[in-house]
């Protein structure tokens, strides 16, 4: 006979308004293996643990069922209390009759309370089937990986190194920098955005404690938390990195010249280039699609004239695989091409560009130098019309979301036509004005304020070319009528939308992401930066539309949750894995395929049968991967396969407690 | 290659020309046309303003006598095209609709004949590359302004071509020997019959295109639209007028210049009865000899 405790709580009126609560505990008694029933007004807090503890001492209780919330709010707080009390954390079993009960019946209390008493009645036959667990543990290994090397990653990256890890950032363009390297200024200060980055980019580099690897991409990732065994391809720089200085004699005499991918096309770099000035590391890759020597074979100039020798055209991409304590994935975002809008001219129209282009040909290191020119005939704009939701909050051509940015870097644009340009007229297109930031609101204020842009209610419907102006034309909604403006050019603000290959990384590192391909934090409130697969975090972008300020802050909280895991030298795993009979397992493989995280695997075992030696192929769960999931148990054909603490037998025993109300019924 | 087809009310009134030169140049493109019998009219705007059924009755009636003779319709007319593709879709997408609309018109219509507009059959089904071959007399030189108006490719359930930039009328002409000028007017709408009812509506839009299709430097527009042809050829003048501008842009049936470039007389197609003089343009084309296309 099991002695178990039931504890109902109130949660103030959350449960008593619609269950009465003194009456499930009163129907709670007597019935099998229910030695105490009572009801209390808020049982997680102080005094209601304390009564907990005391009557498990009391009536010599050996497990508890508390009914109160989901056990997803308050299951390691009860577990915690029955523990101090004595008992083994793993038996205690929550019935939660707030959001599945009280909250979901708030009209009918007879039939709630009935629904109440029936799934404490589940929660104390499951309870009496609980076993008691045990926590194991393995060792981490302290060193963390962060995947990518814009603002997010680097700022990760230093945090994590001043708390004395060791961090190597691995970034696939030949520099780290990112997508805050090509932006000009940054609202809503107006600061030089390079001049805030690159120091960071520096510190960065020269960090004892972090390690570049740029030009580089993830192959492979094994292991599990503490312990994750990461393959990186290291591509072909053709250069060597220790030889090469960066002194720029070698591009300076390149004669292959390409559309700039950090110029957005707008001019042309080498075949052999850094990115852009101050670049990091700054010292060059060679693009060998279009360099002369590996597509002719001909040409090898740098080589030549390199002086330290550098050059290596017979470098080859190379595997290297390293252990890390966490993973930190930063890996940005990219703009949304926004050549499906026909009304905007498919992407052909040269006057029309991104917020992005815009951001290029306003920076002083820019194509322009900081002058303000349409890429069609390098004129000076007079009339500049921006555009705001495209490819956002449009889920006809785009994304149902909201980009975030794209307001607060709409309203610094005109800011900055309007003060280059001083007899401009700037037109902004908008659905909502949306600044949730610390003084933006007063930002955006000054923009149409002191600075005069025409801010318009409402959507282009169509941009046409004609002759060298554009004609824009939308409706003014507030004024209710159509409205069309003769422009020079004409910015979009652009959805920010994951990687092209976002969903594919997530594949591969194991962890889950959303309908739009951004990476699924753990609980949008309560743990922002983790993911669902323990000892994997998120930072920046790549985990939804984000400023600056929001990345670095999140690059932080990400930073401290892989500081808190490598400063244990040893790390609790979960008990509540799967196990397998391989006494009954047939080694179907059934498990293995369905499992997403790769814990469980076919191994051969020996055994005797009828006086002989033979070996058979049954299913093996690492339970340093196994998150629990149950995905295996109800594949499994034969039973064989059961997750601790939620087997077959102690579910059967939840459906029968039920199934017996419902007969008496 | 086989179709059903029937003129329609414009093509049998004020688009007349649209007729001639759509039976002309099919037979000299060996596209044979099967004209409905006892045709009606498609409801045009009137129907569908009036009853959503009705809307869908009057086409379906035509697209059953051709699924009966297990032939795709050729459609010239913009607005027949749209009303018939329109009833096409419905009824393959709801058993319901199919049902009602049987009752009404007393006859099946599944929706396997499909409604096809005649641009889309010269484009897809004859191609570029095949009207070039039969090409007898280059339209070297003309500059022409594609104009599609709103039907072929609006809504986009119902278009053949690309809604914002549709190109079939542009390759068809390109493939004539023609010059096509880019503009920024080749999918608006020219008001339909606004420029009857509510001219104060309607004559700026026509307006604004004829000024757009002037400030290209092109010689001449052209559409398979009757609606569109209405308002660009017989308003010009009227408009140009009240602005003190001369226009004097011919404008041209798709199916007219297909003739010309096929060489059959101007006056065949129909081609002497447009408001805006349309003849002496073409006169200044020369025929090359030995035919084929440049």
């Amino acid at each position: 006979m099991k002695r178990v405790g039931v504890f109902i709580c109130h949660c103030g009126t959350n449960i008593a308004a619609s269950v009465d609560c003194a009456q499930v505990a009163e129907n709670l008694k007597g019935y099998p293996n229910v030695v105490f029933s009572t009801d209390y007004k808020y049982m997680c807090s102080e005094p209601g643990q304390e009564m907990i503890k005391e009557t498990i001492k009391r009536e010599k209780l050996d497990r508890v069922v508390v009914a109160s919330c989901s056990p997803r709010m308050h299951e390691p707080t009860f577990r915690r209390c029955i523990a101090d009390a004595g008992l083994n954390p793993y038996l205690l079993e929550m019935a939660n009759i707030r959001e599945q009960c009280s909250w979901v019946h708030p009209h009918d209390m007879e039939r709630a309370t009935a629904k109440a008493t029936d799934l404490v009645k589940m929660a104390v036959a499951k309870v009496s089937h609980d076993a008691p667990l045990a926590k194991s543990f393995s060792p981490v290994t302290k060193r963390a990986l962060v995947v990518g090397g814009g603002i997010a990653g680097i700022q990760t990256a230093i945090d994590i190194a001043n708390n004395g890890y060791q961090v190597d950032i691995l970034e696939k363009q030949p520099s780290i920098g990112g997508k805050m390297a090509q932006i000009d200024k940054t609202f809503p200060t107006l600061d030089c955005s390079a001049c805030i980055l690159t120091p960071k980019m520096v510190e960065a580099s020269s960090h004892p404690n972090i390690n570049l690897i740029t030009y580089a991409e993830l192959e492979k990732v094994e292991g599990y938390v503490g312990n994750f065994d990461v393959t990186i391809r290291r591509k072909a720089r053709s250069v060597d990195l220790n030889k090469c200085t960066g002194c720029g004699t070698c591009w300076g005499k390149c004669p292959t010249k390409v559309d700039s991918e950090f110029e957005l096309g707008m001019t042309k770099r080498k075949a052999i280039f850094t990115p852009f000035p101050q670049a990091i590391p700054n010292k060059p890759v060679i693009d060998r699609e279009h360099c002369l020597k590996f597509k002719t074979g001909k040409c090898g100039l740098c080589q030549k004239i390199c002086p330290t020798g550098a050059i290596d055209y017979t470098q080859e991409d190379e595997l290297v695989t390293t252990r890390y304590g966490a993973i930190v994935m930063a890996t940005g975002y990219e703009l949304f091409d926004h050549s499906v809008y026909g009304e905007y001219g498919y992407g052909k129209y040269p006057d029309v560009i991104t917020g992005l282009h815009f951001e290029r040909l306003i920076n002083a290191s820019g194509p322009t130098m900081g002058k303000i020119k349409r890429p069609s005939d390098h004129t000076e704009p007079k009339n500049v019309v921006f555009i705001k939701c495209v490819g956002s909050r449009d889920e006809t051509k785009g994304k149902a979301y909201c980009s975030r940015t794209c307001c607060m870097y709409t309203a610094k644009q005109a800011t900055l036509v309007r003060e280059k340009i001083k007899d401009s007229n700037v037109y902004v297109f908008y659905m909502d004005v949306r600044t949730p930031g610390k003084g933006y609101e007063e930002f955006y204020n000054r923009t149409t304020e002191t600075y005069g842009a025409h801010y318009i209610r409402g959507r282009v419907s169509k941009i046409t070319q004609d002759g060298d102006k554009l004609r824009v034309r939308g409706e003014d909604t507030l004024l209710g009528r159509p409205v069309e403006i003769e422009a020079d050019m004409v910015v979009l603000a652009t959805a920010m939308v994951a990687n092209a290959d976002a969903a594919k990384i997530a594949q591969l590192v194991g962890f889950s992401y959303d309908k739009d391909d951004f990476y699924t934090e753990s609980h949008p409130k309560l743990a922002p930066v983790e993911t669902h697969t323990a000892g994997v975090f998120l930072a920046g972008a790549c985990q939804g539309p984000k400023d600056i300020p929001d990345s670095v802050a999140q690059a932080g909280a990400a930073a401290v949750k892989v500081c808190a895991l490598l400063s244990k030298d040893m790390l609790e795993t979960e008990p509540i894995t799967s196990e397998v009979d391989t006494k009954t397992c047939a080694g179907c493989g059934h498990c293995v395929d369905v499992c997403p995280y790769h814990a469980i695997s076919l191994t051969t075992i020996e055994e005797r049968l009828l006086g002989q030696t033979i070996t058979r192929s049954v299913a093996n769960v690492n339970t340093s991967l196994c998150q629990g999931c149950g995905a295996c148990t109800v594949t499994c054909r034969s039973s064989s396969i059961n997750l601790r603490h939620f087997t077959n037998e102690q579910i059967l025993a939840e459906v029968d407690a039920l199934c017996q109300t419902i007969q008496n019924k | 290659m086989k179709y059903a087809y029937y003129p329609g009310c414009s093509l049998d009134s004020t688009g007349i020309e649209f007729n001639l030169s759509t039976k002309a140049v099919c037979k000299a493109l060996n596209v044979e046309l099967w004209e409905i019998p006892d045709w009606n009219c498609c409801g045009s705007s009137s129907a569908h303003v009036t009853n959503p059924y009705l809307a869908l009755g009057l086409p379906a009636r035509n697209m059953a006598i051709a699924e009966e003779a297990g032939l795709d319709v050729a459609i010239p007319c913009a607005a027949c095209y749209a009303r018939s593709k329109n009833v096409e879709l419905a009824v393959k997408e709801s058993d319901d609709t199919r049902r009602k609309v049987a009752m009404m018109i007393g006859r099946e219509y599944k929706g396997e004949s499909k409604a096809r507009a005649l641009v889309d059959v010269f484009y897809h089904d004859l191609g570029t590359e095949m009207i070039k071959q039969k090409v007898q007399k280059p339209l070297k030189g003309l500059k022409v302004l594609t104009y599609y108006g709103c039907l072929f490719v609006r809504p986009t359930k119902t278009a053949f071509d690309d809604a914002e930039n549709p190109i079939s009328m542009d390759e068809i002409m390109t493939a004539l020997g023609a010059e096509v000028m880019s503009w920024s007017s080749k999918t608006e709408c020219c008001g339909a019959s606004l420029s009857a009812c509510k001219s104060t509506v309607g004559f700026p839009m026509i307006e604004k295109i004829l000024d757009d299709a002037q400030k290209s430097g092109a010689d001449c527009i052209v559409t398979a639209c009757p609606m569109c042809m209405a308002n660009l050829d017989m308003r010009q003048e009227q408009i140009g007028k009240k602005k003190g501008v001369h226009y004097g842009l011919p404008v041209y049936y798709i199916t007219e210049l297909l003739g010309i470039a096929l060489n059959l007389p101007p006056k065949s197609l129909g081609i002497d009865r447009h408001f805006v003089p349309a003849i002496d343009l073409l006169n200044k084309i020369e025929p090359t000899t030995g035919g084929g296309g440049q």
